[in-house]
């Protein structure tokens, strides 16, 4: 008996719960002679979509900010980089890489002036970050309709000023990295590149975090006290953590606009940090606590449930099922980890 | 020192400058954007009068049921949204059984208030868990709500929850529909008695008497052992613990209370509106309900009647006028909207901030 509970502990009630209902829905597909590798190939996908953005949680997690819910600020600042590659019409390599040029600083700047807002009030981090990203996803809005943007793919085809609220990727950076090394391999599509740049990203945030800064991020993180005693500036590292958020989530951004063949402008990022919050949680991270391994656990699972409830469901029940569990099961993990007895205060 | 110790601090001129002016700055900002816009909207006086009026009836309820979880400490409630569930299903069942009038919003009244009760006691066993974090957790408290929600009224109504009239389920035999007709209870509370001091203006007396009867209750509530009780709650919950006060069952009662006026107010809400939005009416509840206490003036810790009425008139001022505003300044009206937009969510961030940074200012 022991036994068993130590091994639920370890594994996480989160990841067991999840890994549990997916189970049970593979199995259910089988059963439906649902094809497997098609389920096989967007699971691989959406990992890669959706993997650096669930990576942005891990600097602010480890600086002590707790989950970044304001990571629609760096999908602002990728959608901007973006959409300025398309403008001069770069296609392929050069365009993601001019996308991400022109990004990274953008979100820099952007993540040191929420950073240093931040400081200003430790202890409400969660509940201000959301609030601060959708004032700034809606401010945006009116930009999306003033900016100076001329190329007929960007701007609406009718009236001719304001840019469209979905701008398609297909002559520009559409399906760069998916394509890149893609291979078949018993009827599963393996979009190599786009897996290998996640594992890119995660090796680099390792790697930061193996660093002398990163450790010194992370002692800032874990123990402000401790750490101010030690000699740390704790205000300067939890701005470096938010600035590293904040460009991941720029980056992330655009690899997931490549993969999906769309930008989407205007209200679409108003709540785009919820599905990276859940997956991080659910990957056996806590509003303290974060491993690359809770990234990568955490968005196969979750994505892979996503995209195994979807024909499920739909065979079994009709309407709008697994758009309604999706909603339950993201929002259901933010708060266990939210209610869990983790010590201190953070929100 | 023991921290808890309570030293009277003796506050320097300027300190007691910058308290006035952190008070006061948000609502003096709205009350110029309000003005500027007015000008620029070129609406009718008469025009905007009367469409304040309508609001500040509509709205001010569902306001003013955040007041009680903000003394008890608990922060801004964003989970009023389970609340204007309640009262959606109220004025679902009523609306199935055919129930009109005055009537029919009375019996949704009783039938929600249970349900608000429920919802409430669940949500402050929530958020008791989530001492320190309630604002944020709340919220998500409120999107999951949703989903469950979602998954009642598309998933199970016409199947496993039978349902009387038929023209409320959609064509699959499942899920209700997407827009439900109040046209049974529409306004029944607001025409029982409407002065019309002049051509263009109504006034729904009755309803605004409703919340004149709200403040005051709550004043003469807040004056009972119970309200006293979660004033020094929400002043410092460690010395209500001492003190004998049992500070979480405290914090349940005033959610509970929160919850079922919310549920009482998004009754008032739809009546007035006279559409049901099954899916979408409830959702942005908790966002506008904040947006409007904040932008009154009130803070996490302190919140007035006064400040919520303000609030509600300056917030949905701002709506009235600022799309005609953003045609005439800028040729669009829909830039109008989303500044709307911008900065319900920015009033938010704003003044959770200045907040916090006045908090820490006194440490």
């Amino acid at each position: 008996m022991d036994g068993f509970k130590n091994f639920i502990e370890k594994v996480g009630y989160p990841r067991l719960i999840i890994g549990g209902f997916l189970l049970v829905l593979c199995i259910s597909a089988a059963m439906l002679s649902i094809p497997i590798p098609g389920l096989i190939s967007d699971i691989l996908i959406r990992i890669g979509m959706n993997g650096i953005l669930v990576l942005a949680m891990v600097p602010a997690i480890q600086a002590g900010v707790g989950l970044n819910f304001a990571l629609p600020l760096g999908v602002v600042c990728g959608l901007i980089g973006a959409l300025i590659s398309i403008e001069y019409k770069l296609a392929g390599f050069t365009g993601l890489f001019v996308a991400f040029a022109v990004a990274i600083p953008i979100a820099a700047i952007v993540g040191y002036f929420y950073g240093q807002m931040l400081n200003k009030m430790k202890g409400q981090e969660m509940t201000v970050g959301t609030y601060v990203g959708f004032s700034v996803v809606s401010g945006m809005c009116i930009f999306w309709l003033l900016a100076p943007f001329k190329s007929p793919e960007l701007i609406w085809a009718v009236g001719g000023s304001g840019l469209r609220v979905t701008v398609s990727l297909e002559s520009s950076i559409d399906k760069v990295l998916n394509r890149f090394l893609s291979f078949r391999f018993a009827g599963i599509q393996v979009p190599t590149g786009l897996l290998l740049f996640f594992a890119l990203c995660c090796l680099i945030v390792w790697l930061f975090n193996k660093s002398k800064n990163g450790v010194i991020m992370n002692a800032a993180g874990s123990n402000e006290r401790f750490a101010s005693a030690t000699g740390i500036n704790v205000n300067r590292q939890r701005i470096l953590g938010v600035i590293l958020s904040t460009i991941l989530g720029a980056v992330g951004i655009i690899v997931f606009s490549q993969s999906f063949g769309f930008l989407q402008l205007y209200n679409a990022p108003l709540f785009s940090a919820m599905p990276a919050v859940a997956a991080v949680l659910i990957g056996g991270a806590s509003i303290r606590k974060v491993k690359i391994s809770h990234v990568v656990i955490g968005t196969f699972l979750f994505q892979a449930l996503l995209v195994v409830a979807l024909p499920v469901l739909n065979t079994l029940a009709d309407g709008s099922m697994s758009e309604v569990i999706r909603a339950i099961v993201q929002n259901g993990i933010i708060l266990y980890a939210l209610t869990r007895k983790t010590g201190g205060d953070l929100a | 020192m023991d921290q808890n110790v309570k030293v009277v601090e003796v506050k320097t001129k300027r300190q007691i400058t910058v308290d006035y002016m952190y008070r006061f700055i948000v609502p003096v900002v709205f009350v110029v954007l309000c003005g500027i816009g007015y000008n620029l909207s070129g609406l009718q006086s008469t025009f905007v009068l009367n469409e304040v009026i309508i609001r500040l009836a509509r709205n001010s309820f569902l306001v003013i049921s955040l007041i009680i979880p903000v003394i008890a400490g608990m922060g801004l409630n964003f989970g009023i949204v389970l609340g204007a569930m309640a009262g959606q299903i109220a004025l679902i069942f009523v609306t199935d059984n055919s129930f009109g009038g005055l009537g029919g919003v009375l019996i949704a009244f009783l039938v929600s208030t249970p349900l608000a009760i429920i919802f409430g006691y669940l949500v402050g066993q929530v958020l008791n868990r989530a001492k320190g974090k309630e604002m944020i957790t709340s919220m998500i408290l409120g999107y999951f709500a949703n989903g469950v929600y979602q998954l009642v009224f598309l998933m199970l109504a016409g199947t496993i929850i039978p349902f009387k009239t038929e023209k409320l389920i959609l064509s699959t035999g499942m899920g209700v529909r997407n827009s439900i007709d109040l046209i049974a209870v529409r306004q029944s509370l607001d025409n029982i008695w409407k002065i019309r001091p002049m051509q263009g203006l109504a006034i729904p007396m009755v309803t605004i008497i409703v919340i004149g009867f709200l403040c005051l209750a709550l004043t003469f509530f807040l004056r009972t052992k119970l309200g006293q009780e979660m004033r020094t709650v929400g002043q410092n919950m460690h010395i209500a613990e001492v003190s004998g006060i049992n500070v979480d069952k405290t914090r349940i009662i005033a959610i509970i209370i929160s919850t079922v006026l919310a549920a009482w107010g998004q009754i008032i809400f739809l009546q007035n509106i006279g559409t049901l939005n099954t899916y979408g009416s409830h959702e942005q509840v908790g966002l506008f309900a904040v947006a409007s206490l904040l932008i009154g003036g009130a803070s996490v810790t302190k919140a007035t009647y006064g400040q919520a009425l303000l609030g509600t008139f300056l917030f949905h001022m701002l709506f009235i006028i600022s799309p005609m505003a953003g045609q005439n300044l800028m040729g669009d009206s829909q830039i109008g909207e989303f500044f709307r937009v911008f900065v319900a969510y920015g009033v938010i961030g704003l003044a959770l901030l200045l907040h916090a940074w006045q908090r820490k200012g006194k440490k």
